[in-house]
């Protein structure tokens, strides 16, 4: 049966502009960035959390033709922008020290750190919109 | 460099909102953020999110406040500067309006906030022992 979740994807804008976002301040590390011309230069890009090897963010453009038409792409680039398109959670030991952290590299909070029944976190975007949210759990070791 | 889709800076605006809804937020400041004049703002904010701003803004402040009420003992006026609001009768009026009860009532219908509240047992332990006793301890518990 399955056995481990090796990748997740995001929907990016620009994935030159994610990738900065991710490694520079987010401080995540690049995974892999490989170009395929007879793919219609497909773009394969991830990045992970240093000290987790085994799970990355694919950092994906939003293809279009023959992939989708060009109404649904724009449909999903509208959700994104929106912040309908999923996200992503991340945890860390000290929450206070990320958040100040990550706000002085000019990370846009939207939910400053908040006590919570599971300990505390906060929330931020990525540049396309994508929702990011980051906890310090207190009910597991 | 692409540009970012339209709609992105609404939510930014929408993110404000959220953020800093204890604030003296108007539409202004919010069309701003967006980038968009006042009006083109609140008319496209609201085809992207299916209400106007100043909605949007206000129904944050009302959640807030709700929260407030059930997990403190803050008391109503309080709570209605906490969620960036001025008057406490008009917030009272809006609150009644959203949720079909008072504050006072709706905070009377949830669990004392202390009954919910992670007070660590030291603390409990310390606080809640009597600091005197008018009286002397019973000498037959003593000699017991």
């Amino acid at each position: 049966m399955l056995k481990q979740l090796t990748n997740v994807q995001v929907w990016v804008d620009d994935q030159d502009e994610a990738l900065a976002f991710y490694t520079e301040k987010l401080g995540l590390e690049l995974r892999e960035d490989v170009t395929v011309p007879e793919m219609g230069n497909f773009r394969w890009l991830s990045v992970g959390v240093p000290g987790q090897p085994d799970v990355a963010i694919v950092l994906m453009a939003v293809p279009g033709p023959p992939v989708f038409d060009e109404e649904t792409r724009e449909q999903i680039k509208s959700l994104l922008a929106k912040g309908a398109s999923g996200g992503l959670f991340f945890a860390t030991d000290d929450l206070q020290r990320a958040y100040e952290e990550l706000k002085s590299r000019g990370v846009e909070f939207q939910q400053e750190p908040t006590e919570q029944p599971y300990g505390i976190d906060a929330g931020f975007r990525d540049p396309s919109g994508n929702s990011m949210r980051m906890a310090q759990r207190s009910d597991i070791g | 460099m692409t540009y970012p889709h339209p709609a992105r800076h609404l939510l930014r605006a929408r993110d404000l909102v959220d953020a800093r809804y204890r604030d003296p937020l108007d539409v202004p400041t919010l069309a701003r953020a967006a980038r968009l004049s006042p009006a083109h703002f609140s008319r496209e904010f609201r085809r992207a999110f299916g209400e106007p701003p100043h909605r949007y803004l206000l129904m944050r402040r009302m959640e807030r406040a709700a929260s407030l009420l059930r997990n403190t003992d803050r008391r109503v006026a309080e709570i209605c500067l906490n969620v960036g609001l001025r008057s406490v009768g008009s917030f009272t009026t809006t609150f009644h309006r959203t949720f079909g009860v008072t504050p006072t009532a709706y905070r009377a219908a949830h669990p004392p906030a202390l009954d919910r509240a992670r007070v660590p047992t030291c603390i409990l332990l310390a606080f809640a022992r009597p600091s005197s006793s008018t009286f002397g301890e019973d000498g037959r518990a003593r000699s017991g």
